[in-house]
């Protein structure tokens, strides 16, 4: 005995802890990424899914293929291209119910278009015409957002809402690897969690912020890990795996639908393209990473599992290459048309109804407009 | 039912007022932000709101005001009417963002088709002994940001229409509350209807032929304090209470400088970059043969808010407002 416990020293009985600590393990992601093609797991895929995944695919390499060649031909002012990332952005948009909503970044033109809004009026930012080209309610997808994360807490806000209604609508919300570093991706996941909002966080870590690498970005064992600190599972996923992104990301909205709550899943990917094409990728990473992820192609990986396992042959794989050959020249053809403008509209939707001041203004550029259109030397 | 005698109500209690019965007349306003479900608010404006209406209606949120506000631009899009309270004008500033980029702009980029309609509470401005970050002034900000509507009131009354007004609005309002007239009282009665006005109509506080006092908000009651004070240098002081910085009332405004020739802008604001430059250019641009002498402005020190020590000499009051209204050039009209 010693003499602390002779004299009947304080023995440490700590008041209850605010919160009950919850057991972290359930929550970790795996250790490494989720894969479905190549493995054994693929014999449970279904081969209708497969066949579709694959067809969006090839149609959105051939968009994203198109869009960067109309930036070429100055049709569009810039685009961000998710080339390599197709898995990613396809499964996003096929793993959602109708009633759901899509809440997408800069770079997911494509998950918008496999959502099934129309391919011009998706382009209509980036071509520069108006901001949002299509109306966020008819397919429930929110305008594309460029401001890194900000639009993670409206998801939460829009899945919080749709629950206090009691409508079993999930959200699902994508966001790159940098944007994971905003205060945004922070503390939408955290209200998420407190809330437990039917939300989905879908990370594309494509390895690269513009070109910033991931190093420089976090420390964190893996994006996924983040989940934690949230009280919310992360998963772990092969990004360039369509199945593999597809089962986690339908596991993910079932579970929310369910009232499970949110889950934030990290898919591996790799951004093959400059940040747009206004970026030169060259000064920030070599040939040989992009060779080394080529090989590890999402269209490839599907196409080697559908003909392995006789799903798809030659006849399969051109017609998915001529569908989407008539979807770009289709995309091709409306962009190559001027649309039309009418200056006016600057005035139209800034409120519910013009304030005094814009209505002065409005006129002021009507006139403006009028004086342009008089004939030369016409007074 | 006991028949309760009316006691007069402060502005605190006129706001809790407007939003209970916002909330009773449409399920789909929503209170959220820090404090105000249990505590009902550090300044005790949504009092009883979660206790009436439960917490999904009037939530305490996790303390991240862009997440507040995130969120609730969120819900607004699933057809809620979200009113947020940020608990104090430095405190918003981390929802800059979400108000700038999204708040404001949703329905614009959006060609109509996705407007939100949030009320955004933001006690403001200074005189309470705050200390740092308690007493900011951040009208201009707002003012600057096109797509939102920036609202104030100066009377209990006031404080009860416009907040109502503010949350049936299809647009963004940000609504700010001068904290330091919480507290006041004035003849309104809670228990007779009060009239919603539209938000963008200044008001005539006091009529005057002398010279204008153009105002809003905190500044009002020391404009009226500075008119009465000014009966003895023999001026008669009109009073315009703007309560809507956007949209700007130019009509009320310009009519009352019209019929004075002299005007001063009074705000707690700092002068440069505030406010007043730009009602100053407004009337001048509108009023410049009405005029017996230029536009002067009675603001706020170009300083950050100073200590609650030394807040009295940095806030506009009598004196300084009477020594403006003394350099509108009257010798040149004897």
């Amino acid at each position: 005995m010693t003499v602390m416990e002779q004299r009947g020293a304080y023995r440490p009985t700590p008041p209850p802890a605010w919160q009950p600590r919850t057991d972290p393990a359930p929550l970790l992601p795996d250790a490494e990424p989720y894969r479905v093609l190549g493995t054994e797991a693929a014999a449970g895929a279904d081969p209708e899914l497969l066949r579709r995944l694959y067809a969006e695919l090839v149609k959105g390499r051939r968009y994203n293929a198109q869009a960067t060649a109309l930036t070429k031909q100055g049709r569009l002012a810039v685009y961000p291209s998710s080339t390599g990332q197709e898995a990613c952005e396809v499964a996003a948009a096929l793993v959602l119910e109708e009633r759901d909503w899509l809440f997408p970044s800069y770079r997911d033109t494509l998950a918008v278009v496999a959502r099934g809004v129309d391919p011009v009026e998706a382009l209509t930012l980036l071509r520069g015409d108006w901001h949002t080209g299509y109306d966020p309610h008819e397919h429930r997808v929110a305008p594309l957002s460029t401001p890194l994360a900000t639009q993670l807490p409206h998801a939460v806000g829009l899945a919080h809402a749709a629950r206090l209604k009691g409508d079993d609508v999930v959200a699902l919300a994508m966001v790159g690897d940098g944007g994971t570093s905003e205060g945004d991706f922070h503390e939408a996941p955290n209200f998420a969690a407190v809330w437990q909002a039917p939300v989905v966080f879908l990370v594309q870590n494509n390895g690269f912020a513009i070109s910033v690498p991931l190093a420089k970005q976090t420390a964190a064992p893996s994006l996924a890990h983040k989940a934690v600190g949230y009280g919310m599972p992360g998963r772990l996923v092969d990004g360039n795996d369509a199945a593999a992104v597809h089962e986690v990301l339908a596991d993910a909205v079932r579970r929310a639908r369910a009232g499970g709550g949110p889950t934030l899943v990290e898919a591996i990917t790799y951004r093959v393209e400059a940040h747009t094409n206004a970026d030169d990728a060259t000064r920030y990473r070599g040939d040989a990473e992009v060779e080394t992820w080529k090989q590890h192609d999402p269209i490839a990986l599907l196409e080697r599992e559908l003909t392995a396992r006789g799903l798809l042959d030659e006849t399969g794989i051109e017609s998915a290459r001529q569908d989407a050959e008539t979807m770009a020249a289709a995309l091709r053809a409306q962009m190559n048309q001027d649309p039309a403008l009418d200056p006016m509209d600057l005035f139209a939707h800034v409120y519910a109804e013009p304030t005094p001041q814009l209505i002065e203004q409005r006129e002021q550029l009507r006139a403006e407009l009028a004086a342009e259109a008089e004939p030369e030397g016409a007074q | 039912m006991t028949t309760v005698a009316v006691k007069p109500a402060t502005m605190a209690q006129a706001l809790t007022r407007a939003m209970r019965d916002a909330m009773a007349a449409d399920p789909s306003v929503h209170v959220m932000g820090e404090d105000v479900g249990t505590l009902g608010g550090v300044f005790r404006v949504t009092d009883g709101l979660a206790k009436e209406f439960g917490e999904d209606r009037c939530t305490d949120t996790p303390l991240a005001e862009a997440g507040i506000l995130g969120t609730a631009v969120g819900m607004a899009m699933y057809g809620l009417r979200p009113v947020v309270e940020m608990q104090f004008d430095a405190f918003a500033y981390p929802a800059f963002e979400q108000l700038v980029s999204h708040v404001a702009k949703m329905r614009n980029r959006t060609r109509g088709k996705m407007p939100l309609p949030l009320t955004i509470r933001v006690p403001y401005g200074g005189g309470i002994g705050g200390v740092e970050h308690h007493s900011d002034s951040s009208e201009a900000y707002y003012m600057a940001t096109p797509g939102l509507h920036v609202v104030t009131p100066a009377t209990v009354a006031d404080a009860y229409g416009l907040l109502r007004a503010a949350i049936a609005s299809d647009d963004p309002v940000v609504f700010l509350e001068p904290k330091r007239l919480y507290w006041s009282k004035d003849s309104w009665n809670p228990e007779e209807p009060t009239t919603v006005e539209p938000i963008g109509r200044a008001v005539v506080r006091r009529s005057g032929r002398s010279a204008t006092l153009i105002t809003y908000g905190p500044s009002v009651p020391v404009c009226m304090e500075a008119a009465e004070a000014a009966r003895a240098e023999g001026w008669d002081l009109e009073v315009v209470d703007l309560r809507s910085l956007v949209p700007f009332d130019d009509e009320t405004v310009c009519a009352s400088v019209r019929r004075t020739g002299r005007a001063v802008v009074v705000h707690e604001s700092g002068g440069f970059g505030g406010p007043g430059g730009e009602i100053a250019a407004r009337v001048t641009e509108r009023c410049f043969h009405h005029l017996e002498a230029p536009v002067l402005r009675v603001a706020g020190f170009d300083l950050p808010y100073p200590p609650p020590m030394l807040e009295r000499h940095h806030l506009p009051g009598v004196d300084r407002i009477l020594d403006a209204v003394g350099r509108l050039q009257w010798e040149a009209e004897s």
